[in-house]
């Protein structure tokens, strides 16, 4: 550590090495890492219940609903950050509701993070999910009931495994949305390092410092290399869905 | 038995359709496309829902309108072979056939699925690298391992060529022949329902236009436009009377005389059905000699069609006093002049040998007992 003033306090205390991370950018990542999983995960099961109202569903004020989820995709990042403060801070309507009755608090902590970008990347998640869905083949479900099997055994036999190319599309968006989320996080939980403090975050703060470029490039070629690394698995494995679900490997 | 008395509208064309069928053999459900063949099978199945109406095979009833009875598909114990296969890309051929299994208490054997279809080299293999003819069968087998009351076949062999066809219409056969499992085959091909169908459903526009066997129904005048001008004929049962092996020719007795047509590898006392198309038959006042036509058998004017045209279908009676055999005969208007053809008159019938090929020909269980491996030529 070195004799910084407070203003300094986000520099790395020594320079590491080209390849060495050091603690902040580890905490920043480790924390990047953690939001994108917890929010993929948890909208996962309502994106897929989405896509399915969406693609299958027949009743009135669909396309109402359609426009309610891809909000987030069109509006400021820090208006739908703003909507979530309103809602799920420690005062708001929903917020109280969850610190009163499950003692649960989204209000200036990762959680809080990870709930801004669920809802930045679930517009994206459910559109692949929805898409895929819709080019799953019905016919090979009726086929699978006359079969025998009933309706959740088709799901899961039959339907999902055919749209698993747009599920793991749409978790890899909403992932990859997740890691470059900015607006939403910063106005909804602020910008608490080891808290909140995700890798745009962190970056944002080390431009705001003086003498920060070094260690923002760092942090920026860092997004770049976890950015390549989502997207490369996610065309791995696609391609080998792909050939699986054409029936060939 | 199998019941079926259904309504349904779909836009603006609407079925009504009634109709039973035996439990046991092949009932064909003919007519052109748009006829309302496919929604009908898709309502026995449960993947259509008629307006009203009741389904029964066997004595359970599978959908009721007054009852309120709507048994799910997967309940329903109906095995479908589809027009174009449906296998699950995602499974291999093994996990295709298994898919349907576990319902248990079938007998149905995987193993003897596997042989009966000759599958035991496709087993490990993807559907998408399989051949039309292989997807279908393994359609088949997949449906059979469901262990159905009754199969349901739509069209089965259109998406195929003539090849792929001929290697599946034995396989049907068999399941015909040695399962002993119904099944209700809805095609628009005559040669294919001559081959393997005892009874006939004729739908036309949403309705059904006739309900019979085979033989009754194509030998019918009124049924003419639905049955088809083109392949319009006369189908005959036979029995493999003798063989020729010198000249690779065999006998079919009717009752009424003998036909002549090429080898068949059928054992003797085996029961055919013969298709004969009218544009095949052609007609002397005397018996001709000195032709190379080797089937030529007396018969008796039955009726002349109403003259449309140039051409005019005449029917024919070959058999005894006592078991009359139909037979169409198109001719030319004009011979019909010119020969003074006329309602009970005395004819020949000349038929050519060579217009029986193996596609009109198809064997039929009148006995209940099953017959072997036939490939005829």
């Amino acid at each position: 550590m070195t004799s910084s003033p407070i203003s300094n306090a986000a520099l790395p205390a020594s320079p590491p090495t080209l390849l060495e991370l050091s603690p902040i950018e580890i905490e920043a990542l480790r924390l990047s890492l953690r939001v994108g999983t917890a929010s993929v995960l948890a909208s996962l099961p309502l994106g897929l219940a989405a896509a399915f109202l969406l693609a299958r569903g027949r009743f009135p004020g669909k396309l109402l609903i359609d426009g309610i989820i891809h909000l987030p995709l069109v509006l400021p990042p820090v208006a739908v950050g703003f909507a979530l403060l309103v809602l799920f801070g420690r005062h708001g309507v929903l917020g109280a509701f969850l610190y009163d009755r499950f003692g649960i608090s989204l209000a200036f902590n990762w959680k809080g993070a990870a709930l801004a970008s669920a809802v930045m990347g679930f517009p994206l998640m459910v559109r692949a999910m929805r898409l895929s869905l819709e080019l799953v083949d019905r016919r090979l479900e009726q086929a699978a009931r006359t079969l025998g099997a009933g309706r959740s055994r088709v799901f899961l036999t039959i339907t999902l495994p055919l749209m698993a190319p747009g599920i793991l599309t749409g978790i890899i968006l909403a992932f990859a949305r997740s890691i470059s989320e900015f607006g939403a996080t910063i106005t909804f939980v602020s910008n608490i390092p080891g808290e909140t403090s995700t890798l745009p975050l962190a970056l944002y703060t080390l431009t705001q410092v003086p003498g920060g470029e070094a260690a923002a490039w760092r942090l920026a070629a860092l997004s770049v290399a976890l950015a390549l690394a989502a997207l490369t698995v996610s065309e791995l494995l696609a391609r080998r869905l792909g050939r699986r679900l054409q029936g060939l490997a | 038995m199998i019941e079926v008395d259904v309504e349904k509208r779909l836009g603006s064309f609407a079925i009504d359709a009634r109709f039973a069928a035996p439990d046991s053999g092949i009932t064909a459900l003919f007519g052109r496309s748009g006829a309302g063949k496919t929604s009908i099978v898709n309502m026995l199945a449960g993947l259509l829902r008629p307006d009203r109406g009741r389904i029964a095979v066997g004595g359970e009833l599978l959908f009721s309108s007054a009852d309120g009875v709507d048994l799910p598909p997967e309940r329903r114990r109906l095995g479908y072979i589809f027009q174009e296969g449906r296998l699950f890309p995602h499974y291999s051929v093994r996990g295709n056939l298994t898919y349907g299994g576990g319902r248990g208490g079938s007998g149905i054997d995987f193993d003897a699925v596997v042989t009966l279809l000759g599958l035991n080299a496709l087993l490990e293999r993807r559907p998408g690298d399989l051949s039309g003819g292989e997807k279908q069968r393994v359609a088949i087998g997949r449906a059979l391992l469901a262990a159905p009351r009754l199969l349901l076949m739509d069209e089965p062999l259109a998406s195929l060529d003539a090849p792929r066809r001929a290697e599946i219409l034995p396989f049907i056969e068999r399941l015909r022949d040695e399962l002993r499992i119904p099944i209700i085959y809805v095609s628009h091909a005559m040669d294919e329902i001559v081959r393997l169908a005892d009874t006939l459903v004729l739908l036309a526009d949403g309705r059904v236009a006739a309900v019979g066997t085979v033989e009754e129904l194509t030998s019918r005048l009124d049924l003419r436009p639905l049955t088809g001008r083109f392949e319009a004929g006369a189908v005959i049962r036979a029995v493999v009377a003798g063989h020729d092996v010198t000249y690779g020719l065999s006998e079919l007795a009717f009752p009424g005389g003998r036909l002549r047509v090429s080898r068949l590898s059928l054992p003797l006392g085996t029961a055919v059905r013969v298709r004969i198309r009218a544009r095949d038959v052609a007609l002397a006042t005397t018996r001709p000699s000195g032709i190379s036509i080797r089937n030529i058998v007396a018969a008796r004017v039955v009726e002349i069609a109403p003259d449309r045209g140039p051409v005019v279908d005449v029917r024919l009676d070959i058999g005894r006093p006592e078991q009359p055999v139909a037979l169409w005969a198109r001719i030319t208007q004009r011979a019909v002049h010119e020969l003074k053809l006329a309602p009970g008159g005395e004819v020949f019938a000349l038929l050519k040998t060579v217009a029986l090929d193996r596609s009109s020909l198809g064997q039929y269980d009148p006995a209940g007992a099953a017959f072997g491996e036939d490939e005829a030529g």
